[in-house]
């Protein structure tokens, strides 16, 4: 009876369905419920900072409060301005949306679990938060309004302008590595959490944190959407759910790239200290945790700094961290080749 | 050299740093809010918020259909109309306030011989439609009897002022 089961589950067609799916939902729904809660923890964060209280109505401490915006959300009419494209106004969210859930198959949880173990997880990761941009570019075009689609326009040119960087910094983490495979990238870092490397790479950890700010549109690079200039960016003309996904987008956009830095410099699902009480618990766990300091550093930034000016953001992208970012992986792979580091393939 | 401490500077963050050290600081300190709906704010006994007709302690009605309350309302929001009562003495047939037109000035109340129209503590008297907010003579007495405590402490306190 279990040999059966098992042989279904891992050679019947339906059988494997069966788990794709259940798997997809057991990264999925916690995501979404993480999604709905960074909100909460954001808008807290916020208000701690200018002395408020935020959210405290809704719920005890007000820990219901993004389930009733969600349902606000989902409740309100879906409104498609007259002289908007219909269909593409409808898709691009979806685009938005989705594309920022694929990216997930391939980020490791902990030995082992992950839906996707495939040799170029990196370039996957790359490669989908490329396509995120269409979602924006499509919403900004199809609007059929001049501040969606200069919020788009600048949407767009900001995270590929950033985008490069990011590469760079990859590049660095992956020589260090020797792989694409994103388990790997965790597994080479393991041991105490100064063999992390967030600490060997700090500059690129850096760069990482600010590109990724800038890639998925917060502050201080929040310029697609500055409400002074252009209303609310490519998102303008939208409205209940197709804004909600939009937002539910950019919110796992923001988790995703938290968790990529996790993998990359933060040591994934290792605990930081290699003995008993600490490896004990379960590296989901560890990995949880890293990926909320660092989305509590996104939050903390958001109540910092102010918006940079939009030339500002083009000379920080291009004519700072690009040649950093670029210097900084000729000089790793000439300490790897000359120091002997090189990891053996 | 300057320019070299510059970008040194620039490139260790510490500018960012320092901010963020001070954001972090402000993270934990009190909470400013005053919570509302379960917590108010302190409010003077000069407050003009929702009006009120007040009655003697003998339960008779204050106002005497002077209508200087509604000859000063620069708002016009008020209207009277009046007759004498059956015992001679004379009394309001009809006092409204549109509260909607009326601005809280407090002229109405600066305007009353006899203590009649008032603006007591009240701000918390939103409503659903727009018709709630036509205020009529009933009301107003009803206003009157449910703050009359607060307004005549108010009254008292200010009296020194008047």
């Amino acid at each position: 009876m279990y040999a059966d089961l098992i042989t279904f589950f891992t050679t019947n067609w339906l059988g494997m369905a069966i788990v794709m799916l259940a798997q997809c939902l057991a990264v999925t729904v916690p995501l979404l419920v993480a999604v709905a809660y960074m909100t909460y923890v954001d808008r807290k964060v916020w208000a701690s900072i200018q002395l408020r209280r935020g959210p405290n109505v809704v719920g005890p401490f007000g820990l219901l409060q993004p389930f009733a915006d969600g349902l606000k959300l989902v409740l309100k009419e879906t409104i498609v301005p007259s002289s908007a494209n219909g269909i593409l106004f409808i898709i691009a969210p979806m685009i938005a949306f989705m594309t920022a859930l694929v990216a997930w198959a391939v980020v490791p949880f902990d030995d082992g679990w992950v839906i996707a173990d495939i040799n170029v997880g990196i370039l996957y990761l790359f490669a989908i938060s490329s396509l995120g941009v269409y979602g924006i570019i499509i919403a900004g075009w199809a609007s059929n309004s001049k501040y969606a689609f200069l919020g788009a326009l600048r949407s767009a040119a900001q995270m590929v302008s950033y985008e490069v960087s990011i590469g760079f910094v990859l590049i660095t983490v992956l020589l260090c590595v020797g792989s694409l495979n994103l388990s790997h990238v965790v597994l080479a870092q393991s041991g105490w959490f100064w063999n992390w490397f967030w600490l060997p790479l700090l500059p690129m950890f850096v760069i990482f944190f600010i590109s990724a700010l800038a890639e998925t549109n917060r502050t201080p690079f929040d310029l697609p959407m500055s409400e002074a200039e252009l209303v609310a960016g490519f998102h303008t003309e939208y409205s209940a759910m197709t804004f909600g996904l939009f937002f539910l987008g950019e919110y796992a956009n923001m988790i995703l790239l938290s968790a990529l830095g996790a993998v990359l410099f933060l040591g994934g699902w290792h605990s930081p200290i290699p003995y008993a009480p600490f490896t004990l618990v379960p590296g989901v766990v560890w990995f949880a945790l890293k990926i909320a300091f660092l989305l509590f550093i996104f939050s903390w930034t958001k109540g910092t700094l102010p918006r940079y000016r939009y030339d500002q953001l083009m000379r920080l992208g291009w004519k700072v961290f690009l040649p950093v970012s670029l210097g900084w992986v000729v000089l790793t792979a000439a300490v790897l080749t000359f120091g002997g580091w090189l990891p053996k393939p | 050299m300057a320019s070299l401490d510059r970008t040194a500077r620039a490139f260790l963050l510490s500018e960012l740093l320092a901010g963020f050290a001070l954001t972090l600081k402000y993270m934990f300190k009190p909470k400013v809010t005053v919570n509302y709906p379960y917590e108010k704010g302190p409010l003077s006994s000069r407050f003009r918020g929702e009006h009120a007709l007040r009655r003697y302690p003998n339960g008779e009605e204050r106002c005497i259909a002077c209508k200087l309350c509604e000859a000063i309302c620069p708002a016009q929001a008020i209207t009277i109309e009046a007759e004498p009562r059956d015992d001679g003495s004379r009394r309001t047939t009809r006092y409204d306030i549109d509260m909607t037109k009326c601005i809280y000035c407090g002229f109405c109340q600066e305007a009353c011989p006899v203590d009649a129209i008032v603006e007591g503590p009240n701000f918390e008297f939103s409503t659903e439609t727009r018709e709630e907010l036509m205020y009529d003579k009933n009301k107003l007495l009803a206003n009157g009897d449910r703050w009359e405590t607060l307004i005549a402490a108010n009254l008292h306190s200010e009296a020194a002022y008047r």
